[in-house]
C-alpha cells in the first residue's frame, strides 16, 4: 500500500471576469485530475512551470484547500473526510517547507520560540529541560550551532534561515514532508548544502518527501521518482534516471531541452 | 580599443557597520558585439559594478572611490549627470531581473516603450508609436498593434521581459546590460528570452554585459566570463576555456557544486562557510577560509593576490593556494 495516494484530485477556482454589467463566472482548473502515489521512505519529485498547479496541489495535500473532487489517502486514512479539528491533529504527520525562508519565518520569533512552539504541538507535556534538549537536538540535526538559539531570523543568512525552516518542519516529528521549491531562492553553493541535508534527513529519519521544483537537474539528483505536471495534469511519471534519459511525453522533452547546460559537461 | 574599458572600479558603501567594499578594484574590457558574463554569488558585487557604470548607485551611502570607465572618450564615472543622461538609456541601456517591478504599472506599454525615443531622439508621438509597435513585433509579441495599448499587468512574465527588451533596444544601444534577466522566469521561457537576446544582438551588433548566478546560462550565452568573489574578479577567460579548464579554486568549487554534474546518490560537493563580510577589510586571499579544493595553507595571508594573465587570455588571481 502506498504511503500517500492521490486519487483523481481536482481543484477548480471560479473567478469573475468581464465588466460590471456583463460579468460572468470563469472556471480555472488549477488541478484537473491528478493521481499520484508515494511509497514510504521515498522522494517524489514534482516538476512543472509556474502556473501548472504544483503549489495548489501541495496546498491540497496539506489540507489548506479543499479539493473539488477526489480523495487524498495518507496511510490508509482519507484526509478529505476529516473535519477541521481532526485535520489539525493529523497535520503533525505532514509538514511543509516553503520556498522563501525570508517570508516563511516569523521575524518576531527567535529560533527558540519558533522551534519550541512547534515541538509542543506534538508533545505538550514536556518540561522546560526536556524542551531545551529537544530544541538543541533539532538544531544539531539541521547543522545549526546551538549558541544561536536566542537569535532572530534576520540575523541569519539565507541558507541558515532555510535550515531553521527545515528544523521547524521537523519539530512535530512528521512522516511526510512537502518541500515547495526549497532551494530555488538560494545560491548554488548554499543550494548544495541544503540538498545534502534534505537527503540525509530523509535517509536517517525515514521520511517520505514530495519535492516540488522547476529545476530538473535538482530533481533528478534528489528524487527517486519524478512526476511532470502540465496545465493541472500529470503528463508523465517514472523512475528519475529513466525519465530524464528517455522522456516519452512531448512536454517533458521540451522541458529537458530548455535546461541550460554547462559547456564542458555536455 | 575596446568599446568600454572599466579600470580598477571601486564602489564602497558607508554604513553604520563600517565601509562595505562592495566592488573593490574591478577591471574588464567590453568589446563591440561581444557578450561578457559576470557570475558570482549574491553579494559578490556583480550588480553594483553595473549600477556604478550607469550612475545608478544611491549616493550616499554609496560612493565611487576610484577607477575609470572609458566609453567613447567619456569617463562614465566622472562625467556630469547631464552627459550621463545622454548616454544612459540611449547608447547604454539596461534590463532588470524582475519585469514586474521595473515596469511602471500605471503607464501603458506604449508610453513606456516610446519614452526613450521621445527623450533621446525628440520623435513625435505618432512616429514613436509606430516604432514601438515594430519593436514589439521584433521581440515576438503577437498582435503588437493591440498589445501596445495594454498595461503591464495584462502581460505574462515572459511577455513583460520581452517588452523590457524591446524598450532597452529601441534606441539601438551599443551596450546592453542585462542584470539576471531570466532568473524570475521558467526554464522554457528562459530559453526563449536567451535566444531573443542573442538574435537581437546579432542584428544590432550590441555588446551585452550579462549578470547572473547561473553558471549554465553563462556558459550558453557568453563569449567571455568574469567570475566575481567578494568584490573582486577572481578569474576571467573565454567561455570554452573557463568551463573546460577552470583554474581558481572558487570557480572549480562552484562548478562542482552544481547538481547536474553529480551522479545520483553521490553526496553533493559543498563550499563550506559563507562569503566574507565586506564591511571588514580582507587580509590576503578572500577565498582562503572556504578553500577546500586547493590548499588553503598556501593561500596568501598578507598581500592581496595579483590578477595575472597565466595563459593567453586566461586571467586569474595569482594565489598559490587557490591554484593548486
Amino acid at each position: 500500500m502506498p504511503f500517500l495516494e492521490l486519487n483523481d484530485i481536482k481543484k477548480h477556482f471560479s473567478t469573475k471576469s468581464g465588466g460590471l454589467f456583463s460579468s460572468s463566472n470563469e472556471i480555472v482548473k488549477a488541478v484537473n485530475g491528478v493521481s499520484l502515489s508515494i511509497e514510504e521512505g521515498k522522494i517524489l519529485g514534482l516538476v512543472g512551470e509556474s502556473g501548472c498547479g504544483k503549489s495548489t496541489l501541495s496546498r491540497l495535500i496539506m489540507q489548506l484547500l479543499e479539493p473539488t473532487h477526489g480523495s487524498i489517502v495518507l496511510e490508509g486514512q482519507n484526509l478529505t473526510n476529516l473535519n477541521s479539528s481532526e485535520v489539525r491533529s493529523r497535520r503533525l504527520d505532514f509538514q511543509m517547507i516553503f520556498q522563501d525562508p525570508y517570508a516563511s519565518l516569523n521575524p518576531r520569533m527567535t529560533v527558540w520560540s519558533t522551534l519550541s512552539e512547534a515541538i509542543l504541538t506534538r508533545k505538550p507535556q514536556l518540561n522546560k529541560e526536556e524542551l531545551k534538549q529537544n530544541v538543541v537536538k533539532l538544531m544539531e540535526m539541521v547543522g545549526l550551532d546551538k549558541q544561536y538559539v536566542r537569535k532572530y531570523p534576520h540575523e541569519f543568512s539565507g541558507g541558515q534561515r532555510q535550515r531553521i525552516a527545515i528544523a521547524r518542519a521537523l519539530a512535530p516529528e512528521p512522516k511526510l514532508i512537502i518541500a515547495d521549491e526549497p532551494v530555488s531562492a538560494l545560491d548554488v553553493s548554499i543550494q548544495s548544502q541544503i540538498l545534502n541535508l534534505l537527503k540525509d534527513l530523509v535517509n536517517n529519519l525515514g521520511l517520505t518527501m514530495l519535492f516540488i521544483s522547476h529545476d530538473l537537474s535538482v530533481v533528478r539528483y534528489i528524487a527517486d521518482r519524478i512526476a511532470v505536471m502540465y496545465y493541472g495534469k500529470i503528463v508523465e511519471t517514472g523512475e528519475a534516471e529513466s525519465l530524464m534519459e528517455n522522456p516519452q511525453h512531448q512536454y517533458t522533452k521540451e522541458l529537458l531541452e530548455s535546461v541550460p547546460k554547462v559547456l564542458s559537461l555536455v | 580599443m575596446p568599446l568600454l574599458e572599466v579600470k580598477n572600479l571601486k564602489t564602497h558603501f558607508h554604513t553604520r557597520d563600517g565601509i562595505v567594499r562592495a566592488v573593490d578594484g574591478v577591471s574588464f574590457p567590453v568589446e563591440k558585439g561581444k557578450t561578457i558574463g559576470i557570475v558570482g554569488e549574491s553579494g559578490s558585487g556583480k550588480s553594483v559594478t553595473c549600477y556604478s557604470l550607469l550612475g545608478l548607485v544611491p549616493m550616499p551611502p554609496g560612493k565611487i572611490e576610484g577607477g575609470s570607465a572609458i566609453f567613447d572618450d567619456t569617463d562614465l564615472l566622472k562625467c556630469h549627470e547631464n552627459d550621463l543622461c545622454k548616454i544612459r538609456g540611449k547608447r547604454i541601456s539596461m534590463i532588470f531581473q524582475d519585469p514586474m517591478t521595473s515596469l511602471n504599472p500605471y503607464l501603458r506599454i506604449s508610453t513606456q516603450i516610446t519614452e526613450p525615443l521621445r527623450i533621446h531622439m525628440g520623435m513625435d508621438k505618432k512616429r514613436a508609436k509606430k516604432e514601438a509597435i515594430e519593436a514589439l513585433r521584433e521581440v515576438g509579441i503577437p498582435e503588437p498593434e493591440k498589445r501596445v495599448n495594454m498595461y503591464p499587468h495584462e502581460f505574462s512574465g515572459g511577455m513583460r521581459q520581452r517588452a523590457m527588451i524591446a524598450m532597452a533596444l529601441i534606441t539601438k544601444p551599443e551596450i546592453l546590460i542585462a542584470d539576471e534577466p531570466t532568473t524570475a522566469l521558467d526554464v522554457t521561457v528562459q530559453k526563449q528570452i536567451l535566444e531573443l537576446i542573442k538574435s537581437r544582438q546579432k542584428e544590432l551588433g550590441t555588446a551585452v554585459i550579462f549578470i547572473t548566478h547561473d553558471l549554465a546560462v553563462i556558459s550558453e550565452i557568453c563569449d567571455e566570463v568574469n567570475v566575481m568573489y567578494a568584490g573582486k574578479i577572481v578569474e576571467r577567460a573565454n567561455s570554452r576555456e573557463l568551463f573546460s579548464n577552470p583554474l581558481h579554486a572558487y570557480t572549480r568549487s562552484l562548478l562542482q557544486s552544481i547538481p547536474a554534474t553529480q551522479l545520483k546518490g553521490e553526496k553533493l560537493f559543498t563550499i563550506s562557510g559563507l562569503p566574507p563580510n565586506l564591511a571588514k577589510p580582507i587580509q590576503g586571499c578572500a577565498f582562503r577560509p572556504r578553500n577546500q579544493i586547493g590548499n588553503s595553507d598556501e593561500c596568501l595571508t598578507q598581500s592581496t593576490p595579483e590578477f595575472k594573465e597565466l595563459d593567453s587570455n586566461h586571467w586569474v588571481q595569482n594565489c598559490p593556494g587557490c591554484l593548486t
